[in-house]
């Protein structure tokens, strides 16, 4: 019965995060180790020393400083005090970005690669190469030339992006059944005609799953190339709470990902799902 | 002879070798058609049966000789030709409306919505899909997709239907009715049909002419075949005429033992003049068929059980 799978599962998540949390929190109780000190050097050395508080988080810790900031997700108080709501703002900004740029050269030139063996031969080499550069390798280079900390972020989503989503559209081009192809042949559909009403659809769930793919690693890259960019942005955020030494920021920033990702997945997932048509 | 409304000219289909040479898959073959009349290719696997259908569908282009079709050279496909496939090759992200409407609007494209659907609905009924419309070809059984494959082509009113072996993946019963559909829709319309298949039975049924090919590589056609059953023949009493076996068994010999060593045995085969084989009265007449008057002329051109009489 799957009603009562799904809600045996879902008892088995919730017991699996009660014990997560449980154990973090008995793990982050404090260790009670008080050293004696001068109140002036006590001052300096903060809770861990003079009354044994862990220095990680607990979770009420995480907790009550996550509910802060849902309470007010768009405050900005300046360059190195905004709100999560901001940061995520300009990730998912430059992201987007990147990404759209990605998908209007990658789904062409796939079309392309896809449909003329020339082509596809000629631009291999490059593809090959090209492909497992880490895109923030790019990144100097992408300074140097745009001369732009926030427009190089962006170029360097698009050049990360762009891999998954051509391979993919090329290589679901290139499959497209031939009886399809032939059933629009011997109907004299033009080519740009037969691109759309047989070609497309039939790729679609391929490209598609490239695109899912794509905006995983978009996702995954975005946090690093901010980090390096700084200004704004989640992933400027975790590493200036990093130089905060705010570890309970820090954790709030990694759980806020995962959830923003696991969303721009699940929007590509709809998609996917939208297109795919059963055989 | 109405003339010939298909007429392939010595056309030869050759693959690069392995060793730097060509494999003719077929060579020099000739063979003709009139307009109206079906005609069945019979050969085994490998012979080039479904070479010479995309040559004629304009999937495919001869290494040597041309296609005539009423009175044209062909040029790749066209909307004249129709093709049903053996693997329906529905477009299965549309529904059965859709991928008639699809060969529609590919015909003509000025109609407007209304238009095209009254269209495709008119053969949409004519296969006896009323009901289904909406439907995608995933819920759809296997004769199903087969009757919109069917609807499909001839909703483009094409000048010949082309068949490769479209009923070979069914099961008996979806069959029958589909060859019994086909019959009435072929015989109703006066379409030309090009057919390939496997089966005997299907070809009698089906089949004005029946094209012999020998096995390849190097195939030749090496009879025509032609049917003596009556215009108005049923399936269900196909087997009680009393040229069916004659026909049959002159056709299984064919496949069974001829087709291999038809090269050797046929010296002078002249592949433009291919021999027409009409076969007539068995001399076991089954006692209760009585009449037979309407064949005479067949008649005479048999001349014992182990082989038919040929003539040109």
């Amino acid at each position: 019965m799957t009603s009562s799978l799904r809600f045996r599962a879902a008892i088995l998540s919730i017991a699996l995060f009660l014990a997560f949390i449980g154990i973090w929190h008995i793990a982050t109780r404090g260790t009670g180790n008080i050293a004696s000190m001068s109140p002036e050097y006590a001052k300096l050395m903060g809770l861990t020393a003079t009354q044994g508080k862990s220095a990680m988080p607990g979770p009420l810790d995480v907790g009550l400083k996550l509910w802060e900031h849902l309470q007010r997700p768009f405050y900005d108080n300046g360059p190195n005090d905004k709100g999560l709501g901001i940061q995520l703002g300009y990730s998912m900004a430059r992201v987007g970005l990147g990404y759209f740029l990605a998908v209007i050269v990658a789904i062409p030139l796939g079309f392309l690669i896809g449909m003329s063996p020339l082509i596809n031969r000629a631009l291999d080499p490059f593809i090959q190469i090209l492909k497992p550069i880490s895109p923030l390798a790019w990144m100097p280079l992408a300074l140097y030339t745009i001369k732009d900390s926030g427009l190089s972020a962006i170029f360097v989503i698009f050049i990360c992006s762009v891999w998954p989503m051509l391979l993919n559209t090329a290589f679901g081009v290139a499959a497209v059944r031939k009886e399809w192809i032939n059933v629009a042949r011997t109907l004299e559909v033009g080519t740009l005609r037969r691109a759309f009403t047989v070609i497309l659809p039939a790729a679609a769930p391929t490209i598609l799953t490239g695109m899912r793919i794509s905006i995983g690693i978009a996702w995954l890259v975005i946090v690093a190339a901010e980090m390096l960019v700084g200004g704004t942005g989640i992933g400027y955020f975790v590493w200036n709470e990093w130089n905060n030494l705010s570890i309970t920021n820090v954790i709030i920033a990694i759980l806020l990902i995962g959830v923003v990702g696991m969303l721009l997945d699940q929007i590509l997932a709809r998609f996917t799902h939208m297109v795919t048509f059963p055989e | 002879m109405t003339g010939k409304f298909i007429s392939i000219e010595g056309i030869a289909k050759r693959y690069p070798g392995a060793g730097g040479g060509e494999i003719a898959v077929f060579e020099d073959l000739w063979l003709s058609m009139a307009r109206g009349e079906f005609g069945c290719v019979i050969g085994h696997s490998g012979c080039g049966k479904t070479t010479v259908l995309n040559i004629l569908a304009g999937l495919d282009a001869p290494s040597e000789g041309t296609v005539i079709v009423d009175g044209q050279a062909i040029e790749g496909t066209s909307l004249d030709r129709a093709v049903i496939f053996q693997s329906h090759a529905l477009l299965p992200w549309r529904t059965v409306l859709g991928n008639v409407a699809y060969a529609v609007t590919s015909k003509w494209r000025g109609w407007d919505r209304a238009k095209v659907r009254a269209h495709a609905q008119t053969f949409i009924d004519l296969v006896g899909l009323t009901g289904a419309e909406h439907k995608r070809p995933s819920e759809l059984s296997g004769g199903m997709k087969q009757r919109v494959g069917i609807a499909r082509a001839l909703s483009i009113t094409p000048k010949i239907m082309l068949m490769d072996e479209p009923f070979s993946a069914l099961d008996a019963l979806t069959r029958g009715t589909l060859q019994d559909e086909v019959r009435r829709i072929c015989l109703e319309t006066g379409q030309t049909a090009f057919m390939i298949t496997h089966d005997v039975d299907e070809a009698i049924y089906l089949a004005d002419k029946i094209f012999l090919m020998t096995n390849g590589p190097g195939a030749v056609l090496a009879e025509i075949v032609e049917n003596p059953l009556p215009k108005d023949r049923g399936r269900i009493d196909l087997h009680r005429h009393p040229y069916y076996y004659a026909v049959r068994n002159h056709i299984v010999d064919f496949l069974v033992s001829r087709s291999k060593s038809f090269a050797s045995d046929t010296p002078g085969h002249d592949p433009r003049d291919v021999p027409v084989v009409r076969i007539g009265k068995p001399e076991l007449t089954i006692a209760s068929v009585s009449d037979l008057s309407h064949d005479e002329s067949k008649q005479t051109s048999w001349s014992g059980l182990s082989r038919p009489s040929t003539s040109s």
